[in-house]
């Protein structure tokens, strides 16, 4: 009877709702001092976790689980962002800005793990994790500082877009590579699950339109309950054919757009906002504080190297169509967060247990860059503009 | 003719921006869920916007207005009349409507709402009686015979189906 409460369902309710209080706290503490609320979630996570301030007992399965639907609502969202139409324009008018970021951003963290000794599979998962810029984080930027309509916001776009079919091809293959076994059944693996997505990908964007008309209901909770289930099911599906939950949910966001996707994006907000902040909490609870401040030196490396390597790539992608250089200074600085889906990586390294020093390592780098990102964005106009008018006085003086 | 630069925001909606004479550059950006914002950009830096004004749909057909121009299918909108309980009106197809590009015998838009179709405006040709293997374009405009009810239950269905 679930009136006769036992003493762990209070512990387990106390304990919940305590950690969620506390993230509200925190949230708002973000907002205030104008920061993600991302890296401060991961930051609680490692209080209540081992060698924390306050272990949880009773609410960390739920935790656990809450963290698995907070990653699947995360990819669906995401993929529900783009529609079909907007992946192919994106690829066609900016696929060398894709391939430069790719290039310069997954490497610098490739070749890190290599230098450090790991499993390649573990190095290839940290150039997953300095690759991918967050989504949440910039698209959060680009409104707070009124910059959606600046000229380099498309090329900004365009890059995360194709970071993401990116993230699409690469869960599935890293997927494949960490189950191990003979070549032979890894490759069967990854062409299996890498044929799916191209599949899904193809009925996206051919079919989008009558898939999420066949969803689309008129009742929220209709909707809601059909979005919710159809991700579950896909994702279980593909976590079942080794191809990662999380690249099932993507493609059933993808498939969905017109009427679902703009009702869905409104009801699944904020679930997704719940649980993807228990998926931070559970990845900084995996995470002992210890482990932290050995990988810091490391991680602020890194995330110099990498801040700069995503200047780099916003630099050339702006100017490449024609953007001047204080355009292409803000286009730089924006795609320098990393976030949510670095964390989705790491995620999958600390529950496959490939390579203890990595849960730290990345959570030390997302912590930098969440947090130092977003303050370099923020400071590239007072930077444009002081260099401007620098500029125009030594004009005056020379003149 | 004035160029106009439109560039996709994925995820946010569409961008368009021209340069005036004057040096002014001005954009629009059209968001997925139909709110408008208009900008003009910073005369110091024309990547960057420098003011920019947030308006619904209706504000900014209020602004086109006012700016001297008017689209015809807006117009057409207007035009609704009744009669006795019988109604016509015309619905666009937008770009989101689930039915575009299906034909008039798919939507079944007689069977299910007691609406007939007995024209459709493509551009600026209409095409009056259309069959039911005619199909149904982006930005048409379809001319509806049928109650009032009616005409809400098909508007429901080809328009807001899709916004």
């Amino acid at each position: 009877m679930i009136l006769a409460a036992t003493p762990g369902s209070a512990t387990l309710l106390l304990e919940l709702g305590a950690i969620l209080v506390a993230l509200a706290f925190l949230g708002r503490l973000a907002a205030r001092f104008k920061v993600p609320s991302i890296p401060l979630y991961l930051l609680a996570g490692l209080a209540v976790g081992e060698g924390g301030i306050f272990e949880l007992f009773t609410a960390r399965d739920f935790i656990e689980t809450g963290a698995q639907i907070g990653v699947i609502l995360l990819l669906l969202l995401l993929g529900m962002e783009f529609t079909g139409d907007e992946l192919t324009a994106s690829l066609r008018d900016h696929a060398p800005a894709g391939a430069v970021d790719l290039v310069l951003n997954f490497t610098p963290g490739v070749v890190l793990g290599v230098l450090l000794g790991w499993d390649i599979r573990a190095a290839l998962l940290l150039g997953g994790i300095t690759y991918i810029s967050s989504s949440g984080i910039i698209a959060r930027l680009l409104s707070d500082l009124g910059n959606t309509g600046n000229r380099e916001t498309p090329v900004v776009l365009a890059i995360l877009v194709t970071e993401d079919l990116v993230m699409a091809l690469y869960l599935p293959l890293m997927a494949g590579l960490l189950i191990g076994g003979d070549p032979f059944d890894i490759g069967l693996e990854i062409s299996i699950a890498i044929t799916a997505v191209v599949a899904a990908l193809v009925l996206a964007i051919k079919f989008g339109n009558r898939i999420s008309a066949a969803v689309f209901h008129r009742s929220d909770e209709n909707l809601l309950l059909s979005l919710l289930g159809i991700a579950l099911v896909v994702a279980g599906i593909a976590e079942h054919l080794q191809a990662s939950a999380a690249v099932g949910a993507f493609l059933v966001g993808i498939a969905l757009n017109g009427p679902a996707e703009h009702a869905a994006r409104n009801i699944l907000g904020p679930l997704r906002d719940l649980f993807a902040a228990m998926f931070f909490v559970f990845f900084g609870l995996q995470i002992n504080p210890a482990d932290l401040p050995p990988a810091l030196g490391i991680a602020a490396v890194l995330a110099v190297v990498t801040a700069a390597s995503k200047l780099a790539t916003g630099w050339w992608s702006a100017a490449r169509v024609g953007i001047d250089w204080p355009g292409r200074l803000r286009a730089g600085t924006t795609l320098m967060a990393r976030g949510e889906f670095s964390i989705v990586i790491a995620g999958i390294a600390v529950a496959d247990g490939i390579e203890s020093d990595l849960g730290p390592l990345a959570a030390a780098y997302v912590l930098i860059l969440a947090v130092g990102g977003p303050l370099l964005t923020r400071a590239a106009d007072p930077i444009a503009n002081w260099i401007r008018r620098r500029n125009r006085d030594s004009r005056a003086v020379s003149a | 003719m004035t160029h106009i630069d439109e560039t996709k925001l994925p995820g946010v909606g569409a961008l368009h921006c021209f340069d005036c004479q004057s040096g002014d550059r001005i954009g629009v950006i059209s968001h997925h869920a139909g709110r408008r914002e208009v900008i003009i950009y910073d005369s110091d830096d024309l990547d960057r916007v420098g003011e920019c004004a947030t308006m619904t749909p209706d504000e900014a057909l209020v602004l086109a207005d006012l700016l001297g121009g008017t689209s015809v299918t807006h117009r057409l909108d207007d035009l609704r009349q009744e009669i006795d309980g019988l109604a016509i009106d015309w619905l666009p197809i937008s770009g989101h409507s689930a039915y575009a590009g299906k034909t008039i015998g798919d939507t079944a838009l007689r069977t299910r709402t007691g609406v007939t179709i007995v024209a459709l405006v493509r551009g600026d040709r209409p095409i009056p009686a259309p069959g039911p293997d005619e199909e149904l374009h982006v930005d048409d405009t379809a001319v509806v015979v049928g109650t009032a009810e009616g005409i809400d239950a098909a508007a429901q269905m080809l328009v807001a189906a899709g916004s």
